[in-house]
């Protein structure tokens, strides 16, 4: 990749970098939520460690993709001078905590996708994100052991804690469907072997979720794609800046400060 | 035991405390000075808790990534440091279970300056440069105090706490040397932290009914008013480096001491705040406690499935 | 010691931490949870934050035997006049190096 000479390779190469960035940088905001408030004082510690590894990755690819831009836009300019429809993170990432099992649900789901897809883009032809990618599947890999071994707790434990833990799933579910769908820009940074095939992510994912649901003793629901069941449609559309009516309020509270002050300097 | 023993232990005890020698949870103590320990040291882990609740106000808000990790750092640290604490006072025989029972049921008291809201982004530069400033030189006696597990704790949090201080004062610095309504917020910020940060080194000396005791067994190094008066001191040029003026018109450097003199302290509003009446007590009790009710069905499941897992070996 | 657990922060472990291959593990502190696994994640979010650690161990901290203070006369007096221990109990000539 010779660093977006080209105006097209240079755009997609931008538009996929903001969905990595953006996964991050409001997944990273949610679980920061948790300190202070969480189930033990370990995993305020445990949640905040998480979040912090999120957030770093965030800023990292944001600010690689303000370079790539050229427009002179930085991490922060980025994170927090868009408007909700410029944010192409999954909606799975912006919806909001709920209880402990939704965000450990949530943070499992994530975290075997990062790590798969980490895993992959660490062997990029494009260095820097190589590079952002090989930290970041280091990261993922504790993420996912920490999520992986309450999701076994929470599923075994008590019977309430099933019960949250099979909510939680259930819930999300509908929500885990568009993160394993890539579209033109991951298919185009591929042909222009930027990055590896992304292919064998889906499957890789159903198949260690599924590993981790059937030991948590947690029903895996259906896709329900076309199911047709009211309300239990997979949603769709992150990637293009469709989101959930959640992400408007966290970027004005995320936005709140930095954008009432623009010429500000903090 | 008959009294003479309990004599002969109580005067060995006392020499190795002026011998200088650490305590460790073993050695014999006398029961004040182990209920004394248990009282102070769970306080100032409960304080490291709730004082979670007022940063963390800001967390989601902070106006930079910079910023909003270095934030989140320093609000993980004071959960980290509250356990260091814990650990500590369980080595005195009591369970983390029974002092946090004690914080939620507002048997166990934490530092009053936790009870201020925290109202404008400035607030928490200021209180990294207060607050911890205040802690700072209160924890570094700590480090030096004749209970082993609690010294060690103090000096590992004093490590920690380095950062604290410096990424308060930058954004302190940063805001003072900024527009003028940042400037005025740093301002309005120092204006109401100041005088509850010097009430955080406890009433005066006389006034203090643990202070005399605290001392002898050198649990405490040195008075609550000269710990007050090095924080006064230190403090006082930092303000006049950024430019900020201290809401104190008494402030007077005397050549003769070298120390800076201050105005008096509104006690009244310190134990009124102490009692509860403060301006968000209500509000930091409230969300610890409802962070331990929505944590309890948690923290059973862990317990549960470890069970299960024994049982099933 | 099972009904105290079920109050809920679990079992209390000791953490030791090693700060280089080849160092040994020494005492950092304790923390909280209910089993082995949650205890070590919880230790190194806990003690390897500031990435200083390259090892841990956790230990249940009722599976650790402490002497006791009484001890100390009879445990460990013994050992401190065996001076021929040390290396300057044996005296070479002056001019012999590298010993």
């Amino acid at each position: 990749m010779k660093n977006g000479s080209d105006h097209g390779t240079k755009n997609v190469l931008v538009e996929f970098l903001l969905r990595l960035g953006d996964d991050r940088l409001i997944l990273g905001h949610r679980l920061s939520e948790w300190c202070g408030h969480a189930p033990i004082l370990e995993e305020d510690i445990a949640l905040a460690n998480i979040a912090l590894d999120l957030l770093g990755q965030a800023s990292a690819i944001l600010h690689l993709a303000g370079d790539v831009e050229g427009k002179n836009r930085t991490e922060d300019d980025l994170a927090y001078f868009r408007e909700a429809t410029q944010f192409k993170n999954l909606q799975l990432v912006e919806q909001p905590n709920g209880d402990f099992a939704f965000t450990i649900a949530r943070l499992f789901f994530f975290s075997t996708f990062n790590n798969l897809l980490c895993d992959v883009l660490q062997k990029s032809s494009y260095e820097t994100l190589a590079g952002i990618a090989a930290k970041g599947f280091k990261e993922s890999s504790y993420h996912l052991r920490h999520s992986k071994e309450w999701m076994l707790r929470l599923g075994g434990g008590t019977e309430e804690s099933h019960r949250r833990m099979q909510n939680a799933v259930n819930e999300l579910w509908r929500f885990t469907g568009e993160m394993l769908v890539f579209d033109e820009v991951e298919t185009e940074l591929q042909r222009l072997n930027t990055i590896p095939d992304l292919s064998t992510i889906a499957s890789q994912w159903s198949g260690a979720a599924a590993a981790v649901l059937t030991e948590a003793t947690i029903i895996i629901p259906f896709r329900q794609k076309d199911s047709g069941q009211a309300g239990n449609h997979a949603v769709s559309g992150s990637r293009h800046g469709f989101h959930s009516e959640y992400l408007g309020h966290l970027l004005a509270e995320m936005q709140i400060l930095a954008r009432s002050y623009p010429d500000a300097k903090w | 035991m008959n009294t003479s023993d309990e004599t002969t232990l109580l005067e060995r005890f006392k020499s190795r405390i002026s011998a200088g020698e650490k305590i460790e949870p073993k050695d014999w103590m006398p029961e004040r000075y182990r209920k004394q320990l248990i009282r102070m040291i769970s306080q100032h882990a409960h304080s490291e808790v709730v004082g979670m609740l007022p940063e963390g106000n800001w967390i989601t808000r902070a106006p930079s990534l910079r910023r909003k990790i270095s934030l989140l750092a320093k609000v993980q640290d004071e959960a980290g440091h509250g356990m260091y604490l814990y650990s500590a006072a369980e080595t005195l025989g009591v369970d983390r279970r029974e002092l946090i029972e004690q914080l939620l049921s507002g048997q166990a008291k934490y530092s009053h300056i936790f009870n201020y809201p925290t109202l404008n982004w400035a607030d928490i530069g200021v209180i990294g440069w207060f607050v911890d400033g205040a802690a700072i030189v209160n924890q570094t006696m700590l480090a030096k105090c004749s209970y082993g597990p609690y010294s060690r704790a103090n000096l590992r949090i004093c490590k920690e706490e380095n950062f604290h201080k410096r990424q308060g004062y930058e954004i302190v610095a940063t805001m003072a040397a900024g527009t003028t309504e940042q400037r005025e917020m740093v301002q309005d910020a120092v204006n109401r932290w100041w005088w509850p940060s010097l009430m955080m080194f406890g009433p005066s000396d006389n006034e203090s009914p643990n202070s005399a005791e605290l001392l002898r067994w050198k649990v405490k190094l040195h008075s609550n008013d000269e710990l007050r008066q090095r924080f006064v001191d230190l403090t006082v040029p930092q303000a006049q480096a950024v430019n900020i003026t201290l809401p104190d018109s008494e402030l007077r450097y005397d050549k003769k001491t070298q120390h800076w003199n201050f105005g008096k302290i509104n006690w009244e509003e310190f134990w009124n705040v102490v009692k509860g009446n403060g301006p968000c007590n209500r509000e930091r009790m409230a969300a610890r406690q409802k962070a331990d009710n929505d944590g309890a069905w948690v923290r059973e499941a862990a317990v549960a499935y470890t069970m299960k897992q024994r049982m099933n070996r | 010691m099972a009904t105290k657990d079920m109050f809920g922060e679990g079992e209390l472990w000791e953490v030791f931490i090693q700060k280089e291959t080849g160092a040994p593990h020494e005492h950092a502190g304790s923390i909280h949870a209910a089993d082995s696994e949650l205890a070590l994640q919880n230790a190194r979010d806990v003690f390897a934050r500031r990435g200083e650690v390259v090892s841990l161990w956790v230990v249940p901290a009722n599976c650790i035997t402490a002497s006791s203070p009484d001890d100390s006369g009879p445990f460990f007096d013994p050992a401190d006049d065996k001076i021929y221990r040390h290396p300057q109990f044996y005296h070479v000539p002056k001019a012999v190096k590298g010993m």
